[in-house]
């Protein structure tokens, strides 16, 4: 183990750690048993494993590892600054669009492909990993053209096609029976909460098979975070969802798994009802129960 | 009833005075700029308008703006009536009436009109813009979007700001060397592209820059999370936003080459030139011909012929004709800027 390892190993080791580390690992797992029955039958869909990030000259991540299980909600939690973002825009490569970011050491797999290999195809990659950012973009076009964007990138034109998709994609993000009278109308004219249901609505029109959530309710008011909210218990049936959020209560809420992270580090990552209910770090327990962060 | 003590009462004070001066100096400042452009326009519309307005139907001198530039015969004698007339209208009169006695001025180029040089000013505004605006947006676009800090990116950025600030007259040499000797080109339209292309870029490039700077990242980030590539995002996410900006932008690059007479005086520039610019033997020609323009033309008329009641009218006239060949060509970028504005609205 290197000096950047986590400094106390959460407890569901198996389930997260790499072999190398699981064997050194000694803690027993009987606190496995909180976990619901279906974590441990997903599969591992993400694996992140030792993965240091330097923006420039700063160290953003330490020896990241994580496995992400498919068709659950990951969440990441941890004050700001924490490199939760960063993690979760690693898993797409947005990063590549900053200069002087790279991932120093490990890997990120994705159905055990490395997605930092150069063989790589970036544009395969997004197409397969979609993401909602934290302000909502709808682009200055008409809702319709909003959805239809990432076929028509494609060559999707066939127009019984992609009206098929806008309804499937609306309805999917819950957002059809609110807009159904206007698809040509420009996406601008929706509200905060409805824009960000239309680039949820966007990104699953491209049929990812894992979407990632950079705080997508941060702008939104409580009645539209709890319809986005619902809309991720939706989704999940269908996608694995990666989170981030600042707000503990909907990280409780929405998700199956907790990360949490402090200082560019993974603290602590385990079924969230154990994260919220019974954290094995003191850092966990302080930062949820707000005594910082 | 005893008035309460006003704490707030005004107290002349060292800082009041110094107060009033310093908006007094500031205030007339701004008007020292709005008396100097007022000063330049209003003598150029007065004095310009009298070549190109007439008392008599159709009120506008169409000649002024259709014809070639022709000689000014002025016919004087002692006792009749003097005689100013162009140089073809002289010889018409000359058939029919004796003018032996008279004592005859010529000035050149102080009647007929300015067609050719209205024509010539055009050509090289919508050439030299095209070339600069596509070459200034894919740079801009490669250095906002593609390139990556680095040694190189500083060069060149130092490139458009040291290219920004040489004189004309410098880009006028490098035009002849380069296009017209170099190249072969020989003085022409061609040559004046060129050469008033490269005198625009950094203005262009600064400004695209700045203009694609504007468009939000999410729109980028958006484009690029759905799998586009960076071109098929900037092609349809970026570039569309940012294009009324940079034409806004280029209104100015279009003034300044519109006006410039340095850089064309050696590049594609002529005094004089009977044939207009479609007359050309073969489509290639185009190309390669000089022309005449109307800054080239003011620079000639105000310089090389003598200043007088005969001659103010075409030199002042032309001055307001120039002026008013860019307002026009302002105008209509920025038409064409609030008309892309209200097609892509953010």
């Amino acid at each position: 183990m290197n000096e950047h390892a986590p400094a106390v190993k959460p407890h569901h080791t198996v389930n997260y750690m790499s072999e190398s580390q699981a064997s050194e690992s000694a803690r027993p797992s009987e606190t496995m048993a909180i976990e619901p029955e279906h974590h441990k039958r997903a599969r591992t869909l993400i694996d992140i494993e030792h993965v240091d990030f330097f923006y420039g000259k700063s160290h953003a991540l330490h020896d990241i590892n994580l496995k992400i299980k498919e068709k659950l909600v990951t969440a990441f939690i941890g004050p700001s600054g924490c490199g939760k973002s960063t993690l979760l825009r690693c898993l797409n490569r947005m990063n590549d669009l900053i200069d002087g970011t790279r991932v120093a050491n490990g890997a990120i797999k994705i159905h055990g492909v490395d997605i930092y290999d150069p063989a790589v195809d970036v544009i395969e990659l997004r197409k397969r990993v979609g993401m909602v950012f934290q302000k909502s973009n709808p682009f200055p076009k008409s809702i319709y053209e909003n959805i239809v964007y990432g076929l028509r990138l494609q060559g999707i034109n066939n127009k019984s096609r992609l009206d098929e998709v806008v309804e499937r994609s609306l309805r999917g993000a819950a957002l059809w029976e609110e807009v159904r009278d206007r698809l040509h109308d420009s996406a601008l004219g929706l509200s905060g909460g409805q824009q960000q249901r239309l680039c949820i609505a966007r990104a699953i029109a491209v049929e990812p098979e894992i979407i990632l959530m950079d705080e997508p309710c941060s702008a939104l008011d409580p009645i539209a975070t709890a319809k986005v909210e619902e809309l991720i218990h939706e989704l999940k049936k269908d996608y694995t969802i990666v989170i981030v959020t600042h707000n503990m209560q909907q990280a409780g809420r929405c998700s199956d798994m907790t990360a949490f992270f402090y200082l560019g580090k993974l603290i602590e990552f385990d079924a969230t009802e154990k994260i919220f209910t019974n954290p094995s770090q003191k850092q966990t327990e302080d930062y949820i129960t707000g005594r910082f962060g | 009833m005893h008035a309460p003590n006003n704490p707030f009462r005004k107290q002349v004070t060292a800082n009041l005075r110094i107060e009033a001066g310093i908006n007094w100096l500031l205030r007339l400042s701004a008007y020292a700029i709005v008396v100097a452009a007022s000063i330049i326009f209003l003598t150029i519309f007065w004095k310009g308008s009298k070549a190109l307005v007439q008392p008599t139907f159709p009120f506008i001198n169409i000649g002024f703006l259709t014809e070639s530039p022709e000689t000014l015969h002025v016919l004087e004698k002692a006792g009749s009536p003097t005689i100013s007339m162009g140089d073809r209208a002289l010889r018409e009169y000359e058939k029919d009436h004796d003018v032996s006695g008279y004592h005859k001025t010529s000035y050149v180029y102080a009647a007929g009109g300015i067609f050719p040089n209205i024509v010539g000013t055009v050509l090289l505004v919508i050439g030299s813009m095209t070339i600069a605006l596509v070459l200034g947006i894919f740079s801009a676009v490669y250095l906002s979007e593609y390139s990556r800090q680095g040694p190189f990116i500083h060069m060149v950025r130092l490139a458009i700001l040291n290219l920004a600030g040489v004189p004309s007259i410098v880009f006028g040499l490098f035009g002849f060397g380069m296009f017209v000797l170099a190249f072969n080109w020989g003085v022409s339209l061609l040559a004046g592209w060129f050469t008033l292309a490269f005198m625009v870029l950094p203005v262009i490039i600064t400004a695209s820059e700045e203009s694609l700077r504007a468009v939000p990242r999410g729109f980028r980030e958006g484009s690029l999370a759905l799998g586009a590539t960076q071109w098929q995002t900037i092609r349809q996410n970026v570039l569309p936003y940012a294009l009324p900006g940079i034409l806004t932008s280029s209104i100015l690059g279009i003034a300044r080459v519109a006006g410039e007479t340095a850089p064309i005086m050696f590049t594609a520039a002529f005094v004089m030139r009977d044939e207009m610019p479609w007359q050309v033997k073969h489509f290639t020609d185009f190309f390669f011909q000089g022309v005449m323009a109307l800054p080239y033309h003011i620079y000639v008329v105000s310089s090389k012929i003598p200043q007088n009641e005969y001659t103010e009218k075409v030199q002042y006239g032309t001055a307001f004709v120039f002026l008013v060949v860019v307002i026009g060509i302002a105008l209509a970028s920025v038409m064409a800027r609030i008309k892309m504005r209200n097609r892509y609205k953010w």
